[in-house]
């Protein structure tokens, strides 16, 4: 019990409470829906708890709960949960997506409802749990769970070929987890201990064993990100997964990738990552033009939203390594922003797709006239994902950008050539975004199924409302969320600067 | 002239108890008629009566006999193992038998003769000794496995797995031959005392060791002595085959670890890259073969090689002294988490299995979740804890087996067996496609003992993960002999 009071242990086994809630209901469908939207709400509610109690003035980690777990045989693994700057505003957008995307299956999902909810909810405790766990061993054991329920979720609720993206997508995420395991292993065997404030305050691993180190985590960070040329499992997963599930996937799962570099490979292996910056960087680049050209070409809208994350994850990296303050803060608000818009988009797209069970661009056209809140909604959306200024992700691309060019000549990255390709990535988002609205909203109804179209339903923008008003506060007054990850940046960017003079 | 004495008999009691409580059993099986349940429920109250006395004698470090037969944290580690085995397999026996109609009461003494060789194999400590035991496990086996007598794939199964197995055992008593022709003894003790003081003729101890290796190479089911294992296990009766899958297993690495890591370790140079290759090639052989099968029964068998191949990267390592006493513990680990895996799958798989030898390709299986939820959750938890996925035992077993051979140095081959675990994966997510995924009207006999024995196994596989600080340091202290 009192391992349950802990705030974080609470905030991360909360979804638990209703699972066991479903598995006692029996197969009532529409009781199951509310039971598991009241579960994520709920923890929406504890995250906000979590909030308050987050004292964002304090760089280290805070809310620690630590507890001895396996120490025998040699081990020395720790149950260890903890929240900074870093990773509070992945907790939030977690807690704050799931309600939503439960929402959003309302009708989506009429088969099986009590089953999905019940991997859904599990999903979300995994995910919690890999953004609050502080030791490797049970940071591990939190990553690879969140295989499971998202497994399930894509191969029994998914499209035509479903089960085929399924397994795909659970094989290639485990090939670079199981190297990402054996690294962790030798960390725990050459430095005594799994735990990662630990590890990090040891330091002293050898560069030449930092460089291999750090491959071998970012194997598997770069997979789930995923970065080119890592990609190919994300537009199969995407394209079959359910809406709910591509909300989730592309909002949350993805981030953990980005989160793992954030928290793992960087303060772990800071000379590794100096050396490799501009390697990263490179790959980055090459990420965000490559999705952006590809997501230009898709016929299928779905397909195209799946490619520009491959474009936006890019300017996550690319602010990652920049190694400095401020391409570190535009990544993790980018983080969160890209969470928002294409957590926003699969929405629209699922939202057409149960109406018409189809998602090519050319059985659409003129939607405007048909739907025109559905319309304005993907427009402000679609400016959104895009990096109109006024919008968030203008602030979260520009601080990106802002860092790596500071990071050019003489920095991290060496070159104002990064800076200068990822600005043309900006605008290749908004040729494809543009594209895509024009295609499906502009011009005359060009098919005939389309002329009967009901527009949102209320249900449809409630959930889409909370999104609305994200998308407009991060654009239009960002301070207080990079201020609530200003300290922990600061903190690991004086470890990096420290690693890149020796 | 004294042969042995009473406190021989008290060291070895839990093996003399078994062996003499089977004696009585087969003369009682001989009069007990009708009464079908009589022989099982006291072939259960023998293995029990005999975990009793394990128990009871945790902590002891003894010889006996001369110094032929050790009893060690090791060999309780191993004998605990192996009457869980025995008690899961007669729970699962049961019923089945019936329903295939081949019950005889003669089954459950061959099994408990077989569990007493199989303990008696984890206590050698003497190759005479070694060899009495693989003959007294293997010979209940050849008939258990050729017992649905008149269903020619189980009498093709028998005598396949008595030739090869007689084969074998042939290379056991050669090599055995060659090591007492190096050493002059048969003694593991005498062995390492002969080795330090310096041998004449070293190559012939190499040679023997060697041959050791391919007889008990033979029993785990490692590549290139595998060939035997999906025909047997697929022809055998399904009972059989999970009993022989965790049961033959558990002592041929109870023998291979005690010989090697006690005897062996001074020609460690010369038979580890032996090991390393037959380790190599039975992790990515066992998997590879394993992806073609399109029938669960042989897919299970041909992913039991692979998983004699992970143990088997714990015993690479075994010549490196700081490895050394993680290699022990790991497998000893490894084989706690298969074991409990495999009952459970081989429970799920009689469920479905029709009449002998039907109901076990994969599309039987589709429809599970649907038609029966609870065998369905509990084959994912099993398949799982074979891939190596949290928060299973599965997974903490790989990641201690990964850690010996890490220690070991061997990073290429944890590399290899990162490898295998992924195409493992593959596999075992293609039964959870076809059983959640895929449409079907599965046939699931209810028989409470399988639903009791999946749903135990399957809990113990997730729980014992969580609490698995008090397993580690049990199988931690599960310590060698070391002369």
């Amino acid at each position: 019990m009192e391992f349950l009071l802990q705030p974080l242990n609470l905030l991360t086994f909360f979804p638990v409470l209703g699972v066991l809630v479903l598995l006692f209901l029996g197969k009532r469908d529409g009781l199951s829906r509310w039971v598991a939207l009241a579960t994520s709400l709920l923890t929406f509610g504890v995250s906000l708890w979590v909030l308050g109690m987050f004292n964002a003035e304090n760089p280290n980690l805070q809310l620690n709960f630590a507890y001895d777990w396996i120490q025998a045989a040699g081990w020395n693994i720790r149950y260890s949960m903890g929240i900074d700057g870093l990773s509070i505003l992945l907790v939030l957008l977690t807690t704050f997506l799931s309600p939503i995307a439960i929402l959003s299956t309302w009708h989506a999902v009429e088969e099986r409802v009590r089953d999905f909810m019940i991997f859904f909810l599990l999903l979300e405790m995994g995910m919690l749990g890999v953004f609050l766990a502080q030791d490797l061993f049970l940071f591990y054991i939190f990553w690879e769970f969140t295989l499971v329920p998202m497994y399930f979720l894509i191969g029994i609720w998914g499209g035509a070929q479903r089960m085929y993206a399924a397994i795909k997508f659970f094989l290639y995420t485990m090939a670079g987890s199981i190297l990402m395991l054996l690294a962790i292993l030798w960390l725990g065997i050459n430095q005594g201990t799994f735990h990662l404030p630990d590890l990090i305050a040891m330091g002293g691993i050898p560069p030449e064993v930092q460089f291999w180190l750090f491959l071998a985590f970012a194997a598997a960070f770069a997979i789930k990100v995923p970065m080119w040329p890592l990609h190919s499992w994300l537009p199969d997963a995407h394209v079959q997964a359910p809406t709910a599930g591509s909300v989730i996937l592309a909002g949350v799962l993805l981030k953990m990738g980005t989160y793992g570099f954030l928290r793992f490979n960087l303060p772990l292996f800071p000379q590794a990552a100096v050396q490799l910056a501009p390697a990263m960087a490179t790959l980055a680049v090459i990420g965000i033009v490559y999705g952006a050209i590809v997501s230009y070409s898709q016929k299928d809208v779905k397909k195209l939203v799946a490619y520009s994350s491959i474009s936006h994850l890019g300017f996550v990296m690319l602010g990652l390594f920049a190694l400095n303050a401020q391409g570190i803060e535009g990544a993790i608000l980018q983080m969160v922003n890209h969470g928002i818009s294409t957590g926003a988009l699969f929405l629209i797209v699922g939202f057409i797709y149960e109406r018409r069970h189809t998602r090519e661009f050319s059985e659409f056209g003129g939607l405007w006239k048909v739907m025109p809140v559905y319309a304005v909604l993907a427009l402000i959306v679609s400016l959104s994902s895009m990096g109109l200024p006024g919008l968030n992700g203008f602030v979260g691309e520009f601080t990106i950008l802002l860092g790596a060019w500071g990071a050019g000549e003489g920095g991290a990255l060496g070159s104002v050539w990064f800076t200068v390709f990822a600005a043309l990535g900006v605008i290749l988002a908004a040729v494809y975004m543009l594209y895509m609205f024009q295609k499906m909203f502009l011009g005359p109804v060009t098919v005939k199924a389309n002329e009967a179209l009901k527009d949102l339903t209320w249900r449809e923008i409630a959930v889409m409302v909370p999104l609305l008003v994200l998308i407009f506060w991060i654009g239009l007054y960002p301070k207080p969320f990079f201020a609530l990850m200003h300290p922990a940046v600061e903190q690991l960017v004086t470890l990096l600067q420290a690693a890149a003079i020796h | 002239m004294n042969f042995f004495s009473s406190a021989d008999l008290i060291t070895a009691l839990p093996l003399v108890f078994l062996t003499v409580w089977a004696c009585i059993l087969l003369l009682v099986a001989a009069f007990a008629g009708q009464r079908q349940g009589l022989v099982p429920a006291l072939s259960l109250a023998g293995l029990l009566g005999t975990a009793y006395l394990l128990v009871s004698q945790m902590g002891l470090q003894a010889d006996a006999f001369g110094g032929m037969f050790v009893t060690d944290g090791f060999s309780t580690f191993i004998n605990i193992v192996l009457i869980l085995g025995g008690v899961l397999s007669v729970a699962l026996s049961y019923d089945y038998l019936k329903r295939m109609e081949i019950a005889k009461p003669e089954y459950y003494v061959l099994m408990l003769f077989s569990i007493s060789g199989m303990m008696l194999m984890a206590s050698a400590a003497d190759l005479i000794v070694v060899f009495l035991a693989l003959e007294l496990l293997s010979i209940p086996l050849y008939v258990l496995a050729g017992i649905a007598r008149g269903n020619l794939r189980s009498e093709e199964a028998g005598l396949k797995y008595f030739l090869l197995g007689a084969f074998a055992s042939g290379f056991l008593v050669y090599g055995i031959a060659l090591v007492y022709g190096a050493t002059g003894t048969t003694l593991l003790s005498g062995v390492v005392a002969a080795a330090s003081a310096g041998l004449e003729y070293p190559i012939y101890l190499v040679l023997g060791a060697g041959l050791i290796l391919v007889g008990l190479g033979f029993k785990v089911a490692a590549v290139p002595f595998h060939m035997w294992t999906p025909d047997v296990y697929d022809g055998s009766p399904t009972s059989v085959t999970a009993f022989m899958a965790v049961g033959a297993k558990a002592a041929g690495f109870a023998a291979l670890l005690r010989i090697f890591v006690s005897a062996f370790p001074s020609i460690s140079e010369q038979i580890t890259p032996v090991l390393y290759v037959m380790c190599a090639a039975t992790l990515i052989i066992g998997n590879l073969l394993a992806i073609v099968q399109s029938n669960v029964k042989r897919m299970l068998a041909y992913s039991s090689i692979s998983h004699a191949g992970f143990i088997l990267m714990a015993l690479v390592a075994y010549g490196n002294d700081a490895a050394r006493f993680d290699v022990v513990s790991s497998a000893l680990f490894y084989l706690l988490a298969f074991t409990f895996a495999s009952f459970g799958s081989w429970a799920v798989v009689m469920s479905l299995e029709k009449s002998l030898g039907r109901g076990l390709e994969f599309k039987d299986y589709a429809g599970l979740f649907r038609r029966s939820p609870g065998l369905a959750m509990a084959m994912l938890v099993f398949m799982l804890s074979f891939a190596g996925v949290p928060p299973t035992l599965g997974f903490a077993g790989k990641f201690y087996l990964f850690r010996a051979v890490l220690e070991g140095g061997y990073v290429w081959l944890a590399i290899v067996g990162v490898v295998a675990s992924l195409i493992s994966a593959y596999y075992y997510l293609r039964l959870i496609v076809v059983m959640f995924m895929q449409e079907g009207e599965p046939e699931v006999a209810r028989v409470p003992a399988l639903g009791i024995t999946a749903a135990v196994t399957a809990v113990a596989s997730v729980v014992l993960f969580i609490f698995s600080g008090p397993l580690f340091a049990w199988a931690s202290q599960a310590l060698l002999r070391i002369f």
